[in-house]
């Protein structure tokens, strides 16, 4: 069977490449993570959120032209249509959907089903040819309420007043969900941030995400640190940049947190386990939701996967596509 | 339940090694009898569950998950137990029953019914309590925690000394209520039979040339210092214990030499392997010790013995108030009465002044690769811990080798941000080849100079170990070296610790691997 779209996410209706790994004439982003958005494209086609959030991160002239469509619309090129869904998983961060010759083929990018006020809430659509991620796709992968585990964070501070509580995540949507999660959990103290951390803060503020309190971490007496909160890049909590702070609990929040050994083997004192991707069960909901006879997996534990699908009477192939991180990567999981 | 697999948890994640001794002395304050002896058990890996193997529970999570799916999260995980508490499909919203009665439904349920069981508690759990419960059932525990950090919380929480503490361990029994009694001041020391149980061992301290002035050699005794592991030799009534230095009993990888003990009394000495009480190397022994329980034509080619240099108790009687000397009449007398095939008696060596002593240790290091000697005050009683003034080692004067700094990893707890554990080696040809890894030595002064210079010179990252330029050498001490395939140089290091930093020193002086030649014996 031939598909509108072929195994390196080439639309030739639309002669454009989604979520490329090098700079191409035209390309679809499905949202800002480093391993989807790349700098150098012509042109980009992505949702406005996506394309202030690659303008931050990489400059106004890291593509030749945006174009951006908002979600629910509908783009036609010749007989061809594409269309963007929210994914879920961060800020802007969208499902491409290609419809052309009576065929739909939907690119799911990174995406999540749990609720999420710093993302729009994820949408399930129809579609015959699914290119879905399997960041967690493991059946090992059953993530708890990011609620509870924020509950777990709060508990840690309050019983351990003393110690300041160091939360790696990633810059680009973990931390600012973690703040969001901290705000409805009662927090209303300042929360401290990493230097890395602050321009998309900032961004997501101006876009409508209210997160509070925001101070830079650094320049604080070391005192003055105890009992509080501060979000900060993985590679910096266990860094000597951590020394500034008094007898700091290294926590991360990911859904590779569930590992207790992985844990562990980072250091790890607090493990949260709060994470942006779909778990095995929400992956398994996704694809049966969607409806596709003809499912790619990639970004991840194919094989798992892809055995599940086969299973279910799906076509199902793992898709080994060039540049995107084995776990998560920037994306953070 | 939950507040012990809380406790596991925090075991398992905690750097702090006085953050783990704080949480566990606040658990066996505040958690009730037996859970909290159970727990104990637990933790020290005492309490046996004959019943559940990792095979039934595999057949147990087999019956719900797919095979295949369970063998490609087992290989992601690589843990048994937390592959099982992850993939559990089904989720209930109970809490688990508490220690005690989960560990007596567990001993008291039949094998044919067990799986049914399992899967209800696995249902019923929260996952971080399945991880528990798995660990706890299967005995597995792998957090990093051993039975002296529960011990040593123990005596945290009652103020109880650890020795005495150590000394009652071998006659407790899980769950432990005399202990807690006795540890919480309800009653007396829980009374123990001394034939079954481990004594604290007495232990020396180094001596320096400078010391010897001090001494008057008539007061003292002299033994080599012998290559192999401290053991103590427990023969008791109801049968024969062989602990080591920390208490643990390795009998089961030393049957031949356990059996062949005749006689009752609780020896001192040195756990050695080799025909005709002629010792082989340490790596021989290491072998041995690798087994824990005994392969036959390892006991044939490898056979084990002890010598023996002290007595604690002749027979029944206690005799470690006893000077040294008289200790020594005392254990002589006993190999009299007592002839041996596995067990000899440490030879003292005649010196009348600290000179001759000197001699003969430089005489033995050279012709026999003996460690050092032993110094012994005649008069002494035999006092555990490390009482001053009483015995002393006289080491050989160590190896040192100028090294190159290859790889450095970041330290734990306390220096967990800091690079403090090195890789170091010497050259080959025209690149280096790694021999050995130690740990930070030096002042904290030092060690941030040392931090700067690895992150200036990092020229790789995997995980926490940086490669750093070949610039930096370290002079390298050690006590011996030894052929080693899995070393690409060929050569380990036993005991290397690093002197001082080479700032002054380009690499290309550093040793080459021809130099090392001279140190493997
Ligand atoms: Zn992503």
């Amino acid at each position: 069977m031939s598909f509108i779209l072929d195994r390196n996410l080439y639309v030739p209706a639309l002669d454009a490449w989604i979520d490329p790994d090098g700079p191409k004439p035209r390309a679809i982003i499905t949202h800002g993570h480093a391993d989807h958005a790349r700098s150098g494209h012509g042109a980009v086609l992505a949702t406005p959120e996506t394309i202030a959030i690659m303008k931050v991160r990489y400059g106004v002239d890291c593509a030749g032209r945006f174009d951006p469509l908002r979600f629910g619309e509908v783009l036609s090129v010749d007989g061809a249509k594409v269309s963007l869904h929210p994914a879920g998983h961060i800020l802007g961060s969208a499902q491409v959907l290609v419809e052309a010759e009576g065929q739909r083929a939907l690119v799911t990018g990174d995406y999540k089903r749990l609720p999420d006020r710093t993302a729009e809430p994820y949408e399930a659509v129809a579609c015959d040819l699914m290119v879905t991620e399997a960041t967690f796709g493991l059946p090992v992968f059953q993530h708890p309420l990011p609620q509870d585990e924020i509950g777990r964070l709060l508990k840690s501070v309050a019983d351990q007043p003393e110690r300041c509580h160091l939360v790696g995540c990633y810059a680009l949507g973990k931390a600012q969900r973690v703040i969001a999660l901290l705000r409805d959990a009662g927090w209303e103290r300042p929360i401290y941030l990493h230097g890395a951390m602050i321009a998309l803060c900032a961004l997501y503020e101006e876009l409508g995400v209210g997160l509070g309190e925001l101070f830079p971490a650094t320049g604080m007496p070391k005192a003055a640190m105890a009992g509080q909160i501060v979000i900060a890049p993985p590679s910096a909590i266990r860094d000597r940049w951590s020394r500034r702070f008094p007898d700091p609990v290294v926590c991360q929040a990911s859904g590779w947190m569930s590992i207790k050994q992985r844990a562990r083997q980072a250091l790890v004192e607090l493990p949260l386990v709060i994470s942006d991707h779909c778990d095995w069960g929400e992956l398994n909901q996704s694809i049966l939701e969607s409806g596709a006879g003809t499912v790619w997996v990639t970004h991840g534990r194919e094989d798992a996967l892809v055995y599940w699908c086969r299973q279910q009477g799906l076509e199902a192939d793992p898709l080994a596509l060039p540049g995107l991180d084995d776990d998560g990567g920037e994306g953070g999981a | 339940m939950k507040r012990f697999a809380d406790l596991l948890e925090l075991l398992a994640l905690t750097p702090s090694r006085s953050r783990k001794i704080a949480a566990l002395a606040q658990y066996f304050a505040e958690v009730p009898d037996p859970d909290r002896g159970l727990a104990l058990a637990v933790l020290t890996g005492e309490l046996k569950m004959r019943n559940v193997k990792p095979a039934l529970l595999k057949q147990t999570v087999l019956a719900e998950v797919d095979e295949t799916l369970f063998a490609l999260s087992y290989d992601y995980v690589g843990d048994l137990g937390e592959t099982i508490a992850l993939i559990w499909p089904h989720h209930g919203a109970k809490d688990l029953p508490r220690l005690s009665t989960l560990v007596e439904l567990l001993n008291t349920t039949s094998k044919a019914e067990l799986p049914k069981v399992i899967g209800g508690l696995l249902t019923q759990a929260a996952i971080h309590e399945r991880w528990a419960l798995i660990k706890m059932a299967t005995g597995a525990l792998r957090i990093g925690v051993s039975a002296r950090l529960a011990k040593t919380a123990l005596s945290q929480m009652s103020g109880v000394d650890l020795q005495a503490i150590e000394e009652v361990w071998h006659g407790v029994k899980p769950p432990y209520g005399e202990l807690f009694d006795w540890l919480e001041g309800r009653s007396g020391r829980p009374e123990i039979d001394h034939g079954s149980r481990f004594h604290p061992l007495m232990l020396s301290t180094p001596i320096e040339e400078s010391d010897f002035a001090k001494l008057d050699p008539r007061d003292f005794s002299a033994e080599w210092k012998w290559d192999g592991i401290r053991v103590q030799l427990v023969l008791g009534r109801s049968g024969a214990s062989l602990f080591s230095r920390t208490g643990d009993d390795i009998a089961a990888s030393f049957p031949d030499v356990v059996e062949a003990a005749m006689g009752r009394a609780v020896l001192d000495g040195e756990l050695l392997v080799g025909h005709d009480f002629e010792p082989g190397s340490f790596n021989d022994l290491q072998q041995r010790l690798n087994r824990k329980v005994a392969a036959p034509k390892q006991m044939a080619e490898l056979p084990g013995f002890v010598r023996v240099y002290d007595m604690l108790f002749d027979e029944d009687e206690d005799i470690r108030a006893l000077a040294w000397e008289a200790r020594r009449q005392r254990l002589e007398a006993w190999f009299a009465a007592n002839p041996q095939t596995r067990m000899d008696v440490s030879e003292i060596l005649r010196f009348d002044q600290w000179a001759d002593l000197a001699a003969l240790r430089r005489q033995g290091a050279d012709e026999h690769g003996h460690e050092g000697v032993m110094i012994k005050l005649r008069t002494a009683p035999y006092v555990p811990g490390r009482p001053k003034g009483f015995w002393f080692k006289w080491k050989r004067d160590p190896n040192v080798v100028d090294a190159v700094l290859m790889y450095a990893q970041r330290g734990h707890g306390k220096r967990s941000s800091f690079y403090s554990d090195y890789t170091f080696g010497v050259w080959k040809g025209n690149e280096i080849v790694p021999i050995g890894k130690a740990y930070f030595g030096f002042t904290d002064e030092e060690l941030k100079q040392l931090d700067r210079w690895i992150r200036a010179n990092t020229i790789g990252s995997f995980g926490p170990v940086r490669e750093v330029n070949k610039e930096l050498v370290f002079e390298v001490a050690f006590d011996s070296a030894q052929r080693s395939a899995r070393h690409k140089s060929g050569v380990a290091l036993r005991f290397p610790r690093i002197n001082r930093i080479r700032w002054d020193k380009p690499a290309s002086e550093a040793a080459r691997i021809e130099d090392m030649d001279a140190f493997v014996g």
